[in-house]
Parts: structure tokens; C-alpha cells; sequence
């Protein structure tokens, strides 16, 4: 609020504790309070939280964020792209096929995946705008293409569905620890030296410590939240992505580009679904046809978990991360409490109701409607 | 009223046929609007008010006659054109996004823009403090510019679409039923935001086919009736009654009034 509206005597002061929960970001800010709080006292002592512990759910986290940030942006242009997961698998496939079999440098695979993956996401907002089909329908299809596709290549030219090799081959390339790498080793080196963090006690690796840095699945994370969080509060372009997403019509009437919008906002989950397989691929070393599965739907869920409205129009990134950790928490709190691993569907879906619920009653209050 | 015809009218309109295939939907309108007045397009459903303003917008092509915009000849290829020219369409389908705060919806499109580091951010700033003044300046107190437009009545959304268009240069304002579907205090409102906007020396065109509405803001009347105009009228030269009977092309409404008791 300006100074002048502060001045204004006319103006009546909404209560703070309304504003408070008008933020898009509310869900996701009493989730993750009451997903820590949960943890921290039913699973504390499990390892949950040294070192490690907050490494394991912080990476896990990360690759939510990653293609969370991007379905949110597209999901508050009004858009979806249930086709995020099958992009995931097809990218990484395609790096190992140009590092691995066609003996590219790897380098160049990855950029020539991300350029195809950038097309494959402007065809799918392409489709989109020229047909009005719902884009649900357009990326589901695409869902299938792509995954097929990752697949049927491996199959037929390996006669495998996964190919691995591509840490050797990404020995010394320049941009693979991009992905691949890991940051602030000095750092890490330092505080198991002091004491701070554990380090191993034996074997060749004795003495450093067990986590020897972050890696750049968590940097990418935070860079794409804030480059999102920018991009989508502090530019006119973030205007037209509400514009877009609120009513594409009256945007057009106003004069906002909202095809453009969309397509670009298309190829940046593509990008985002890229990123997120490029680091997978670089972690584990290989490609396989089934990365991905689900990630869709876990992306959506994180977004609307974030205070995004399935409708389009309005959402917060910050609101999707704090979905995203929420997500990353419990799935690996799980595991350190010792609790069936299957029962993580059941909180998802149990989450994902009430997080809806407690949308449309948000909307209802900012809307004014009864 | 006097000094106003002094100046040359903004915008005029000549003989302007519309056809679309066999159907005449203007036959020969000619209208003129000068800075500063506002000028009541009245008319009953199928009058031809909707294809007038149309035309005069750019949405249409007049099959003939000539729309000559301050003294010069014009040929509006889309709405954009005249908008750029100054021509501005505040319709009753509005151009404003409920779940979007007032001074994101205000400079939707025209978002200001402050480079920081040589990057174009989004001046929010200044767009909060220009909508915060434009709103004050015709009468809407806003808890805040973030305050979502969805929270405001339907006549404050119209007014802060026609404080928009003015903010953003509008020399002529078409103003397409802003009032059809508002309350009576809703409706007020409306006009006295007319009434503000052409005080600025803007050139309102209203569309009503309420005769009450039409007198309580406007200079002059021109009624529309089969595609054609029945003639330009001064205000105080005419009555509500002759209006309204101009309208509905006299003698049926005559008898209607009659048996309802004059509530028409």
C-alpha cells in the first residue's frame, strides 16, 4: 500500500488478520509449519534432521520446486501441461542418446535437448491457442507421444530402456556440472572440521565430511522460484500472465499479447521439466524410460497446495515452493518415521482436497462473492 | 451550450450507411460530437445504436458515407486504430479482471515500467499511486490499489474502465448501456463520473435506451430509430415524454403508457 492511501482518512482499514489470509501463500505457509512441527516432534531423533537428513528431503524438495515453479506460471496463465512428466523422461533419454550412443559431447546434447524441448513446448501451447481445445486434453495427448517415444527409441537402437555411461561421458565437460555439480564444498569441508556437520570416520573418504556440498539441483531450484517470484509480481509481463489467465478476453481487449503469453509460458514449464531431467540425468548417470512418471499430476498438486487456482488467474511461486516442500518433507519424513511408504498417497490426496477447499473459500473472500 | 458550438466537433459523422447483405442497418445517420459535451445516442433494441458506435469505433466499415475525426477524413482499419487515435469503447462486457487488484487492472496492457540494473521492472509504485489519484478524483474511496476489482459493485468497476480510458487519452469516450444493468445509486454514480469526464473537455457518447439516464447527464440527444435518426436535440428543448416517443416510433407507446399508468 502507497503512503497516500495510508493518508487517505476515507479509506477503511481492513483488518490485518483478513489480509493475512487473502495471500495466496497462506496454505502453503500453515502447511509447512505443520509439516515441520509433525516431523520435528515425531521424528527428530531418526535422522531426519542432521546433515544428511536435510540434504535427502532438501534434493527431493528441489525437484519438486523445479517443476512446480513452471506449472504454477502456466497455471495462473490458465493453462496446464499434464505432459511435464513424459518431458522429464523424454529429455533425459534424449541426452544419453546424443551423449551416450551417438558419442556427442554432452555439452551439446544437453542444449540440443533443450531446444527440443523448448519446440516440443511451444507446439504444445502452439495447439493450444490455434485449436481452443482445453489444454488439458492437448498436453495429455502429448503425455502419451512423448513417453512412447522415450521408450521406443532406446528399445530400438540399444535394445534396452535404460542407457547409462553418462557420467564418463560427461568427464570434463564444461557444462555438465551445471547440472551435475555440487557448490560450497569449502564450506561444507570446513564446518565437518569444526565439527559442525558429521564427517566420515573411515575409509578412503575419511575425515570429509558426508555431505561435501550443495548440489545444483537445489540451486537451480532457488534460482527458477525467484526468477519466477520476479518475473511474475515485479514485471509487466507478470501482469499479462495474470491478464492471461484471469480472462483471456478482456486481456485482449486491454491489448495484452495473450498468445504470446501462453506459448512462452508452455515453453518455460518445458524448460523447467529439462532442467529437472538434465540434473537427474547427471546425478544418476544414466536415462531411463520410466523417469518421470506422475510428475505431472505432483507438480499440480504442489502448485494449488501454493494457494494457485486450478481456473487460472492467480497463484504465487512462493506459494508453490512452500507446496513443493511440503511435498518433499512428508515423502522422506515418511521414511525416516518409519511409516508405510503407500500411505504418502493417501496424505497427497487428503492434501490436495483441502488445499482446493480452502482455495475456492479464499477466492470467494477476495472476489467479494457470497 | 452556446460557446461549445464555437468549437469545431471532434468527431463527425456523415450519412453513414451500414448494410450487412440484404439487411440496411444505418441508412444515412449523421451525428456530431464536440469536446467537452455529452452526447446521448438514444434508441429501442434494434435501432441501430450498437452498429453506430461500432462503426465509429473501428469495429465495422461503413458501406458509405465519411467519419471525419478532428477535421480529418478517417478510416479505422480495427478497434486499435481508433483506439490510438483516441477513440475509446468502455463496453458493457468489461475489460477488467476480477481476481486482479485495481492498479493491476488499470494499467493492464500499459503496465508503467522502471528500469532497475537496466532490466524493465514493473513500477508498482507509480501504478498504486496514479490509480489511487484517478479513483479518488472520481469518487471511489479504495481501501487500497491492491484491493481486487472483484470486490467492487458493478457501477465502481465501470467507473474505474472509463477513468482508465481517460487516463490512457481518450478524446472520445463511447459509452456502450454503462448503466443497463446497474442499481439506482449504482447508476448514479455512473453519471456523475460522466459528468466528471466531460468536465475534462472529453467527448462522451452515451448509449441508453433509458430516457431518465439520457437527460440526467446529457447535452444532446439524437435518437436512432430503424437506422435512421430522428433528429438531434438540444437539452431543455425537448421532453422525456417526446423522447421517449421518438424512440419507440410514437404511436404504440403512446397507448402502452396509457394502460400502464405512465411508468414507462
Amino acid at each position: 500500500m502507497s503512503d497516500t492511501a495510508n493518508n487517505d482518512e476515507r479509506i477503511k482499514e481492513i483488518s490485518s488478520l483478513r489480509q493475512f489470509f487473502m495471500r495466496p501463500e497462506l496454505g502453503g505457509m500453515v502447511g509447512t509449519v505443520a509439516v515441520f512441527t509433525f516431523f520435528l516432534l515425531f521424528a527428530f531423533d531418526s535422522g531426519m534432521f542432521n546433515s544428511q537428513g536435510v540434504l535427502n528431503w532438501s534434493i527431493v524438495s528441489a525437484q519438486f520446486m523445479i517443476i512446480a515453479v513452471g506449472a504454477c506460471l502456466l497455471m495462473i496463465a490458465g493453462e496446464f501441461d499434464l505432459s511435464v512428466g513424459s518431458m522429464i523422461g523424454f529429455a533425459g533419454m534424449m541426452i544419453a542418446v546424443f551423449g551416450v550412443v551417438l558419442n556427442w559431447p554432452i555439452w551439446i546434447a544437453i542444449l540440443i535437448t533443450f531446444v527440443i524441448c523448448l519446440a516440443l513446448g511451444a507446439l504444445n501451447g502452439f495447439i493450444v491457442i490455434r485449436t481452443g481445445l482445453p489444454s488439458f486434453i492437448v498436453t495429455l495427448a502429448f503425455l502419451f507421444i512423448l513417453r512412447g517415444f522415450t521408450i521406443y527409441i532406446p528399445q530400438t537402437i540399444e535394445r534396452k530402456t535404460i542407457i547409462g555411461g553418462i557420467r564418463d561421458a560427461a568427464e570434463g565437460d564444461w557444462l555438465a556440472p551445471i547440472f551435475g555439480g555440487k557448490i560450497f564444498g569449502g564450506v561444507f569441508q570446513w564446518l565437518g572440521d569444526a565439527g559442525i556437520i558429521a564427517t566420515f570416520e573411515r575409509g578412503t573418504r575419511a575425515g570429509q565430511p558426508v555431505v561435501d556440498g550443495i548440489p545444483m539441483l537445489i540451486v537451480w531450484a532457488i534460482i527458477l522460484i525467484i526468477f519466477g517470484h520476479v518475473l511474475l509480481t515485479r514485471t509487466r509481463f507478470g501482469n499479462w500472465i495474470f491478464a492471461s489467465g484471469g480472462d483471456a478476453e478482456a486481456a485482449r481487449n486491454s491489448g495484452v499479447p495473450v498468445n504470446r503469453v501462453k506459448i512462452l509460458m508452455f515453453m518455460f514449464t518445458a524448460f523447467c521439466a529439462c532442467v529437472f531431467a538434465t540434473c537427474q540425468v547427471m546425478e544418476f548417470g544414466s536415462a531411463g524410460a520410466d523417469r518421470g512418471l506422475l510428475k505431472e499430476f505432483e507438480a499440480i498438486i504442489a502448485v494449488v497446495i501454493g494457494g494457485a487456482l486450478l481456473t487460472g488467474g492467480y497463484g504465487s511461486v512462493i506459494g508453490a515452493a512452500l507446496g513443493a516442500l511440503i511435498f518433499g518433507v512428508v515423502q522422506q519424513g515418511l521414511f525416516f518415521a518409519g511409516v508405510e511408504s503407500s500411505l504418502f498417497r493417501v496424505f497427497l490426496g487428503v492434501i490436495l482436497l483441502g488445499a482446493v477447499i480452502l482455495n475456492t473459500y479464499i477466492r470467494r473472500m477476495i472476489t467479494g462473492e457470497r | 451550450m452556446n460557446s461549445r458550438t464555437e468549437h469545431a466537433p471532434i468527431i463527425q459523422m456523415k450519412d453513414i450507411e451500414k448494410h450487412f447483405g440484404a439487411v440496411i442497418a444505418l441508412a444515412g445517420v449523421s451525428l456530431e460530437v464536440y469536446p467537452g459535451e455529452c452526447h446521448c445516442l438514444l434508441g429501442d433494441n434494434g435501432a441501430g445504436k450498437s452498429t453506430f458506435i461500432k462503426t465509429m469505433s473501428g469495429v465495422h466499415k461503413p458501406t458509405k458515407g465519411e467519419i471525419i475525426f478532428e477535421g480529418k477524413p478517417m478510416n479505422f482499419d480495427n478497434p486499435r486504430d481508433a483506439m490510438d487515435a483516441g477513440i475509446a469503447t468502455v463496453h458493457q462486457h468489461l475489460a477488467m479482471i476480477p481476481l486482479m487488484s485495481v492498479s493491476r487492472n488499470f494499467f493492464m496492457g500499459n503496465e508503467p515500467t522502471k528500469k532497475i540494473a537496466g532490466v524493465p521492472f514493473f513500477d508498482r509504485e507509480f501504478a498504486d499511486r496514479i490509480t489511487m489519484e484517478q479513483m479518488r478524483k472520481m469518487g471511489i474511496n479504495l481501501r487500497g490499489p491492491d484491493q481486487a476489482v472483484g470486490t467492487l459493485s458493478g457501477g465502481e468497476r465501470q467507473t474505474v474502465a472509463i477513468s482508465r480510458a481517460v487516463y490512457f487519452g481518450a478524446k472520445v469516450l463511447i459509452l456502450d448501456e454503462p448503466t443497463s444493468a446497474l442499481g439506482v445509486r449504482q447508476t448514479s454514480n455512473v453519471l456523475a463520473t460522466v459528468d466528471k469526464v466531460r468536465k475534462q473537455g472529453v467527448a462522451v457518447v452515451f448509449i441508453t435506451h433509458n430516457v431518465r439516464h439520457a437527460l440526467a447527464v446529457g447535452d444532446r440527444f439524437t435518437v436512432l430509430n430503424r437506422g435512421q435518426t430522428l433528429g438531434t436535440a438540444q437539452r431543455g428543448q425537448i421532453t422525456p415524454d417526446e423522447l421517449q416517443d421518438m424512440m419507440a416510433g410514437g404511436q404504440e407507446l403512446a397507448q402502452l403508457d396509457d394502460a400502464l399508468g405512465g411508468t414507462v
